[in-house]
């Protein structure tokens, strides 16, 4: 599990902004984060309050926005949304199929005051 | 250096009024917030745009490391694997198999310099990285262990991960590609059960297949279960223990490095 030191990523990024954009305190962290990403979304959630505690971001309520999970079948040779990375192809049935999408860990915007 | 705020670029700060509002040096937003727009006197949340990658500073490290590798034309993998599925015996091996190759190994482990010393005593130079309660290596840290080594032009460099098959998969360090290891111990399964680590993977080494006859073990269905998360995969059947399958390694290892070629002298 390395939510933890994403979640201090996250911290690094909101403080470097903070300093250009002159901000006090962040209400709202929104995050994108991919179907396949290595992310388990409750361990980021557990951890955000922790990572932000004594930063501008204290207290931020944390919003995740889930993005699907893409992929090439190689037997049908469509780019098709699938829930796991090993799911067959819901169009053919083929199960050779490489992901073109869904890897993402961004974060989106924040609110800030 | 603006001394004000400490930004890149000098300029102006004389102006009478507090900042309530976005002070972007060099990128000034006016635009952003819930209304779209700032007026002065009214007071609002503001909305920035980010659309940062939240790996975007090991990003930044694993760009600087990558560029050093290119310009030495240096071949480096990151070798991935389950704790156990043979990682540092198959290095002591693929070193003495490369002979006077040159070649610099960075090990990742949570404590001891075991595996570095392990090594060593091949002759081939190492680092060892501890990460304490780290999972992963980053690429900070190999960017570290990387001015400790003499990396020859044309070398090959190896960095050994921490043993886990989440994390890593989440970090690029600059290496060229990472190379999976999977010991025939582990269950045909194992690719399905953490498919993140097989699919980032160029190839696939099952390794210790002297043991498959003992383990009741369909290597097929390794390789199988291998294709089904990464159709792309490469897959090398091995024993560092006997050397069987390690002249494709080598030969797998020669071929890329031969690939990469120098962008600029040093």
């Amino acid at each position: 599990m390395h939510e933890m030191s994403l979640c201090q990523s996250i911290r690094e990024v909101i403080e470097d902004r903070a300093r250009a954009d002159g901000f006090a305190a962040v209400k709202t962290v929104r995050l994108e984060i991919g179907r396949f990403s290595c992310v388990e979304k409750q361990a980021l959630e557990f951890a955000f309050d922790a990572a932000m505690r004594g930063s501008v971001a204290d207290g931020a309520r944390l919003e995740i926005r889930d993005l699907p999970g893409r992929a090439m079948c190689y037997d049908c040779m469509k780019e098709v949304e699938i829930d796991e990375r090993f799911s067959p192809c819901p169009l053919c049935g083929g199960t050779m199929l490489m992901p073109v999408a869904g890897d993402e860990m961004r974060i989106k915007n924040l609110e800030v005051i | 250096m603006c001394t004000v705020c400490g930004c890149g670029t000098s300029h102006d700060h004389d102006h009478g009024h507090d900042h309530a509002h976005g002070h972007s040096h060099g990128e000034l937003h006016f635009g952003h917030g819930p209304a779209g727009a700032q007026v002065a006197g009214m007071s609002q949340a503001r909305l920035i745009e980010i659309e940062t990658d939240i790996l975007s500073k090991n990003d930044r490290f694993a760009a600087a490391n990558r560029q050093v590798l290119q310009a030495r034309g240096a071949f480096a993998v990151n070798l991935v694997s389950s704790p156990g599925s043979g990682k540092t015996t198959l290095l002591c091996k693929t070193i003495e198999a490369l002979g006077d190759q040159p070649l610099a190994v960075i090990e990742g482990d949570q404590q001891t310099a075991n595996d570095a010393e392990r090594i060593r005593a091949t002759g081939a130079q190492a680092v060892q990285i501890n990460t304490g309660k780290g999972c992963h290596l980053d690429a900070h840290m190999v960017g570290h262990a990387m001015e400790h080594l003499d990396i020859a032009p044309g070398s090959v460099l190896f960095i050994e991960n921490v043993g886990n098959l989440v994390c890593p998969a989440g970090f690029d360090l600059g290496e060229d590609c990472k190379v999976a290891v999977l010991s025939v111990t582990e269950g045909e399964d194992k690719p399905l059960k953490y498919p993140d680590m097989f699919t980032v993977s160029k190839l696939a080494l099952l390794n210790k297949t002297d043991l498959a006859p003992h383990c009741d073990v369909d290597l097929d269905l390794y390789e199988a279960n291998l294709r089904r998360v990464n159709p792309g995969i490469e897959v090398l059947r091995l024993s560092a223990r006997t050397g069987e399958g390690m002249r494709e390694w080598i030969a797998w290892l020669r071929g890329n490095l031969g690939r990469k070629v120098p962008q600029a002298a040093e």
